[in-house]
């Protein structure tokens, strides 16, 4: 009797377990075929809409009218941003393939720089229509491994879920058909780097940064010393001092420390010592001091920096943190670019940060010219509907990356303000931006 | 007799301007506190000057407690009608003109903010004509909470201000998503490692090899571990959040990182080919 009741017993919990371990799996297989086809769509639309950019370059090639050309290379940068965002959607950061990514990227840089612009006036110059034949033959080199690859994957039914597994754990990633056809594409995009940056819109080139450091390389012990005196001068055996890598942008030494809750940290240029981020942190209590009094503070600290004519611009709380950024000046001009931010605790005053990377990144003693039109003109060209406060003389870094001078107005329209930047050599507006006003607190709990 | 009929004509216009319902009860408050108020604070001060500057019409943005743009140019408005210097510091004598001209009623003021009304506070203008009740729903809870609050609450609270300064190109929530992806993915580094963390994901949206928004970068398949098991949904803490903030600022201790790797767990040999920059904590960051 025992017996049998056992063997019911039994055979039911297999049945039963043998039911739920269908289910489960089952659910678990649905899961990763959602997963599976949101792969598969990216993938295709890739290659889709790699097509049709290979298509569309080859057509705007033929195009006579200036007026049809325009919205053409409107659209290729349409499409090149979706076929990016493709890319984001596949799992390939681990992948070398970067370089697609960028050919993709300056695709999309040039044919909005050639959009906007009015080519009645200035029409495509040699160098461009050749850059826009070199991009039409790199998409089609691109176009023909991608198709490749996608109608491998349809042949031999490959999943990218098997690629997701091949790159998380390494093993033997070389014989994954798909891995190995992405690597292809990316060696046909290789050659194609250097002619991108001979035409000077190469966002892979060789960054221009830190190119005007000033003073002499300092060695190990005279950035410890630096970093002690930057950070409240704490004793020079408590610091741990690095040497960074050879990734780095500039060479510097990076100095922190720990003491009780308190740890600092700093990044010296190895060439003059100049201090690049500067950041203490520990627990900061409630606001005693206001935004004023710390702005005071922020002032004092930014003048250890021995940079002439620093200005106060922008100031904000954040709880309990003002942060207050500063630009440098140069007779009465604004140097955006060149900014300094500096950070301090509104409970005590103290100064708890100081980031001049940007400063040091872009600073260098400029040749100013004069402006070309007035003040007055300048304002003509600002749109009649808003009502300009405030005007400044600023130096700026337009859409394509060059440092121009322009009349800085500050000007509002119903309760938004708007910053508007008017060239002072042609007139052109270069930029204008929206203020951003504060924002509403979401679920506060009051 | 004209004499009586301008008394009656003056007594008129006056009470057309300061309706009873102002008479009866208007208390002006000296509440400033003695520090200078500039542009980019939050708090108690903000509220009544913006209350204030309402009062009187210079200021018809919304008052919550942010001295925002609008609230700039409306105190330099004020300084120049009033003959004061026009900085758009609002110092000791900017608040004896103000306390002066105009009357601050705190209690309207803070019952509409605590209700979360939309309300104005402009003068000679009754009090009840001024309030725009929020959402029914909103208000039920608000009410519900509110009973309990009084019960609660004994003596007066500072108000907290209805809205808070952002960095600009963010919203709070895009803050939130990368605090969650920092906390998921650094929490245990110290608080330099996490502020690197947030650069590199601010590195990769500046970036032409990477999706160009907080949310394409934070999800892109494979960049993050804490994306893919899940930790990115842990709540993150408020040292997060401000390592977030301070990156947003400009601080980026990683030195323009567009990797980092835990050399630790790291299984990918490409990785190891990529120019390194430092190590902060347990993680090597990279070009």
């Amino acid at each position: 009797m025992g017996k049998w009741i056992a063997i019911i017993l039994l055979s039911i919990t297999t049945v039963g377990a043998g039911i739920w371990g269908y289910k489960e799996n089952q659910d678990k297989n649905a899961v990763l075929i959602q997963a599976e086809n949101s792969y598969q769509r990216a993938f295709h639309e890739l290659t889709y809409n790699v097509d049709l950019l290979h298509d569309k370059i080859g057509s705007s090639l033929a195009m006579n009218s200036r007026d049809r050309l325009s919205p053409q290379l409107a659209e290729i940068w349409k499409i090149s941003s979706d076929a990016s965002s493709d890319v984001g959607q596949l799992p390939l950061t681990l992948l070398p393939f970067n370089k697609t990514e960028e050919f993709l990227h300056d695709i999309g840089e040039f044919t909005y720089r050639t959009a906007v612009r009015d080519l009645e006036k200035k029409p495509l110059s040699e160098e461009e229509i050749q850059m826009l034949e070199d991009l039409h033959k790199k998409s089609g080199e691109i176009e023909g491994e991608l198709r490749k690859v996608q109608n491998v994957v349809m042949k031999d039914n490959l999943r990218w879920m098997d690629v997701e597994l091949a790159l998380a754990t390494n093993d033997e990633v070389g014989d994954n058909t798909i891995v190995n056809g992405f690597k292809t594409v990316e060696k046909s995009v290789d050659g194609f780097e250097g002619s991108v940056t001979q035409t000077s819109l190469g966002s892979s080139g060789p960054e221009k940064s830190f190119r005007h450091l000033e003073g002499d390389k300092i060695d190990k012990k005279q950035a410890t010393k630096i970093a002690s005196q930057w950070l409240e001068k704490v004793s020079t055996d408590k610091l741990t001092v690095t040497k960074s890598g050879k990734g780095a942008d500039v060479p510097m030494y990076t100095a922190s420390f720990q003491n009780g809750d308190k740890n600092g940290y700093i990044d010296l240029t190895e060439k003059g010592g100049h201090p690049l981020t500067i950041m203490i942190s520990r627990k900061v209590g409630e606001p005693k001091i206001s935004l004023y009094e710390a702005s005071e503070k922020a002032k004092e600290y930014a003048k250890g920096l021995e940079i002439s004519n620093l200005e106060l611009v922008e100031s904000n709380q954040y709880d309990n943190m003002g942060v207050f950024r500063f630009l440098y000046t140069q007779n009465d001009v604004r140097f955006f670019p060149d900014s300094v931010v500096v950070k301090v605790a509104l409970d005590n005053g103290e100064v708890l940060g100081m980031s001049a990377r940007e400063y040091y990144n872009f600073h260098s003693e400029r040749e100013l010219n004069e402006p070309e039109i007035s003040l007055e003109e300048a304002r003509g060209k600002v749109n009649p509907n808003v009502e300009i406060q405030e005007n400044h003389l600023s130096v700026i870094e337009n859409d394509i990356n060059e440092q121009v001078l322009c009349y800085e107005f500050l000007a509002t329209m119903e309760n938004t303000t708007y910053r508007i930047f008017i060239n002072a050599t042609n007139g052109q507006e270069e930029k204008v931006e929206t203020l951003k006003k504060a924002e509403m607190k979401f679920n506060q709990e009051v | 007799m004209v004499w009586k009929k301008t008394m009656v004509v003056f007594l008129g216009l006056a009470l057309l301007l300061f309706p009873l319902s102002e008479l009866t009860y208007v208390k002006s408050v000296l509440g400033f506190s003695n520090q200078v108020i500039q542009q980019g604070a939050t708090g108690d001060d903000v509220i009544e000057l913006q209350s204030r500057l309402q009062y009187l019409g210079f200021y018809n943005g919304e008052i919550d407690g942010v001295f925002g743009w609008g609230t700039y140019w409306a105190v330099r408005n004020f300084q120049y009608e009033f003959g004061l210097e026009i900085d758009g510091l609002v110092g000791q004598e900017v608040k004896n003109k103000l306390n002066k001209a105009s009357n601050y009623d705190e209690g309207y003021v803070k019952e509409q903010i605590r209700k979360g009304n939309d309300f104005t506070h402009y003068g000679g203008t009754p009090k009840s004509q001024q309030t725009k009740q929020g959402n029914q729903q909103q208000q039920n809870q608000q009410s519900q909470q509110n009973q309990q609050q009084q019960q609660n609450q004994q003596q007066q609270q500072p108000e907290e201000p209805t809205a808070v300064n952002v960095p600009s190109g963010y919203s709070q929530n895009d803050i939130q998503l990368m605090a969650n992806a920092v906390y998921g993915e650094a929490r245990g580094e110290p608080y330099v490692g996490q502020v690197a963390v947030a650069a590199v994901i601010l590195n990769r949206i500046k970036s032409a090899s990477f999706p160009n928004n907080a949310s394409g970068v934070i999800f892109e398949p494979r960049a993050f571990t804490a994306v893919a098991d899940g930790q990115i949904w842990l709540e993150p803490n408020d040292q997060a959040k401000e390592a977030v903030m301070d990156a947003i600022n400009g601080w980026d201790p990683s030195g323009q990182a567009l990797y980092y790797f835990n050399p630790a767990t790291a299984t990918s040999d490409w990785i190891w080919s990529r120019p390194q920059i430092k190590q902060i904590g347990k993680h090597i960051f990279c070009k």
